[in-house]
């Protein structure tokens, strides 16, 4: 037991766990926008694969991580556009639409990715970020060059998410946001543009998917790869609804989710696992089914959740 | 001026034109990339075709994968008439593929193991859907996410038997020991994989639209989702009616997996669906939910996947233009099914 804590507490474990987290709480935190003005988004794992194609290959071309990170931020929002085309415009029905955006991303990324680098043995790859020691906070033991020597990536998220709780707690274009997700027709009479806010949200939300993909192909793999994403998008929509739909429980399922994958990948390289580490993949997925389950009795999702608005119909 | 008008009421041949709309508008669509592939989009598209549907042995190949489609679609369709919103059949076809490849790999005679194989892939799907199905008439659990969710606990669950139990102790692979000989489904035409499961396909699409039709079950599937307070109002057990879809969708995407084990694989891998159970979705959507559209979406999809891997070999295009094609076609369909909804109208400046 006292060997399994050794391991927990290592700097390096701690650092694992932060990184697994970082794209994760981006995708979660995107997802959480959308799904609180009312779309649920199952395009994130289509963009989140678009995303981190087109900000690899910008800086691929270019030489320019930041010039990539825009570009995939950029990407994002222009696919969280479409969807909300779709969705919050023609009110059409939201989880296909998402099955199509899904699909229509991740087949692009796989097209344009194959077009621009051809099929090579070894997937070319690219000088990605580096850890940026921030002065003093990162000589705190243990902690400090866990939490403290990341990537420029991680300490946006870790600013992304008090940002994220104040945009929707404490902003007029928060309290809109979930006044369109919870009541449009109210909204509506209040003078709030259901269909404007849900745009401004879901795209805001792509942004933050754009975000999750730079990281993969950007920070964490520096590589494109078909598997980058690997179902990242759907676990995000778990830890949406386990996270209820709030910025800081979300994120803290993120890192949640995160700590048992790190302790998953440790054991699978250190030998000692009996248990399959699929089944640790599992988990977060078991946990939200059951978790839906028992949180169905006091309802805590956004309750336009998935009901398209149109003004004429009363 | 023009206007959108609620519309009442669809005349049958949109059945047809918004389909044929919907592809229409994604071939031009894609043919934006075939340019900027470099290639000529006729001789593109000319190769895809012929590939895929020019000769009697390219429309074998195509049948075989156009058979887990049917499969899939006839379980979307089955499930949204009923608006219990399935997005599990990737999972429900995985199900199915392992429980068959656990029958298949017992010694017994051929036809007797092939009948278990199906019933036990059909077992299988229709147990993993009944989860989201429970889920949702019990506590009121959100279908779509559920059903979704389950997806990704199938696959580990497929991933952690191939490479647990069932790995390949010689290899090393991380693939299922395969079933047996005898159960290998019987090829219909010699030198080609046309299987028995194609043929088993094509009976089960005109048999889902009887049952969806003409039976007081399909009427029911119908009813609910059309109107649950009506339904309810009539007598019926709306949670019942959507626990028995859900029994029938399961069942018929685990016998997607069924196929694919019995007739393509013989064994169970990591990547024995490519994204059948999602393809599915579009090819449900494509039919408009109706059985007998089933078939043909299916085969249009199967005809672009076949086609793709000639059409890059000839023309240079990537493949991958395909799952493009499959996102473009669900998306242009959805918002051609908007001209269901509403008609547009010219209105005069005076009124």
């Amino acid at each position: 037991m006292s060997a399994v804590l050794e391991q927990i507490f290592q700097v390096g474990f701690l650092a694992a766990i932060i990184r697994i987290a970082t794209p994760l709480a981006f995708a979660t935190l995107g997802e959480m926008f959308s799904e609180r003005a009312g779309v649920l988004n199952l395009g994130i794992e289509g963009i989140m694969l678009l995303s981190a194609m087109t900000g690899f290959t910008a800086t691929s071309l270019s030489g320019s991580l930041w010039l990539g990170v825009l570009v995939a931020v950029l990407t994002g929002m222009l696919m969280g556009a479409l969807h909300a085309l779709f969705t919050a415009a023609l009110g059409l029905s939201q989880h296909v639409c998402g099955i199509g955006v899904t699909l229509f991303s991740s087949g692009l990324a796989y097209f344009l990715y194959r077009l621009i680098f051809g099929q090579q043995s070894v997937p070319p790859n690219i000088k990605g970020f580096e850890t940026l020691p921030i002065p003093v906070l990162s000589d705190i033991p243990v902690l400090g060059p866990a939490v403290f020597n990341q990537f420029s990536l991680v300490y946006m998220a870790m600013l992304a998410i008090p940002l994220a709780a104040f945009v929707l707690y404490r902003t007029p274009w928060g309290l809109s946001v979930r006044m369109v997700g919870e009541n449009p027709r109210a909204a509506d009479s209040a003078g709030v543009s259901v269909i404007a806010t849900r745009f401004q949200a879901v795209i805001l939300g792509g942004a933050l998917m754009g975000l999750a993909g730079a990281f993969l192909s950007m920070a964490q793999f520096n590589a494109f790869t078909f598997g980058v994403v690997s179902g990242r998008g759907w676990v995000a929509i778990a830890l949406v609804v386990f996270g209820r739909w709030d910025p800081w429980r979300s994120a803290g399922a993120a890192l949640l989710f995160a700590f048992v994958d790190a302790l998953q990948l440790r054991m699978q390289a250190s030998g000692l696992g009996h248990i399959p580490y699929e089944a640790f993949l599992m988990l977060p997925f078991i946990f939200t089914i059951v978790a839906m389950a028992v949180m169905s009795r006091n309802a805590v999702a956004p309750s336009a959740l998935l009901k398209p608005f149109r003004r004429e119909e009363r | 001026m023009f206007r959108l008008e609620v519309r009442t009421s669809t005349p049958a041949w949109f059945n047809l034109a918004l389909p044929l709309l919907a592809i229409g508008a994604t071939l031009v669509l894609c043919s934006g990339l075939i340019a900027l592939a470099g290639a000529g989009v006729l001789e593109a598209y000319g190769v895809m075709f012929t590939a895929s549907l020019g000769d009697s042995y390219a429309i074998t190949e195509t049948m075989v994968r156009a058979a887990p489609m049917i499969f899939t679609g006839l379980a979307v369709a089955v499930a949204f008439r009923a608006k219990f919103w399935n997005i599990g059949a990737e999972g429900q076809l995985l199900a199915g593929a392992v429980a068959s490849c656990f029958v298949g790999a017992i010694p017994m005679p051929g036809p007797l193991a092939m009948v278990l194989m199906a019933v036990a892939g059909a077992a299988a799907g229709a147990a993993v859907a009944l989860v989201p199905a429970t889920l949702r008439v019990k506590f009121k659990v959100d279908d779509v996410v559920s059903s979704l969710l389950l997806n990704s606990v199938i696959y580990y669950a497929l991933m952690a038997l191939i490479e647990g139990p069932w790995k390949d102790t010689f290899s090393g692979y991380p693939i299922s020991p395969p079933i047996e000989d005898s159960a290998n489904f019987p090829v219909l035409l010699e030198g080609t994989r046309l299987h028995l499961g194609v043929v088993v396909a094509l009976i089960a699409a005109p048999l889902i639209w009887f049952l969806i039709v003409r039976t007081t079950l399909g009427f029911r599937i119908r009813v609910t989702g059309e109107n649950p307070e009506a339904a309810r109002y009539g007598g019926i057990n709306v949670e019942r009616v959507l626990l028995s879809t859900a029994l029938l969708s399961g069942a018929l995407a685990g016998l997607a997996g069924v196929g694919e084990v019995g007739g393509v694989h013989f064994q169970v891998m990591s990547d024995i669906s490519p994204g059948y159970g999602y393809s599915g979705i579009v090819v449900a959507m494509l039919a408009r939910l109706n059985p007998l559209g089933v078939v043909p979406a299916a085969i249009f999809l199967a005809a672009v996947m076949t086609g793709a891997e000639a059409m890059s070999r000839a023309t240079g295009v990537p493949a991958f233009l395909s799952d493009v094609i499959q996102g473009t076609a669900l998306l242009a369909m959805l918002v051609a099914l908007l001209f269901t909804a509403y008609r547009i109208r010219r209105v005069g400046a005076v009124r």
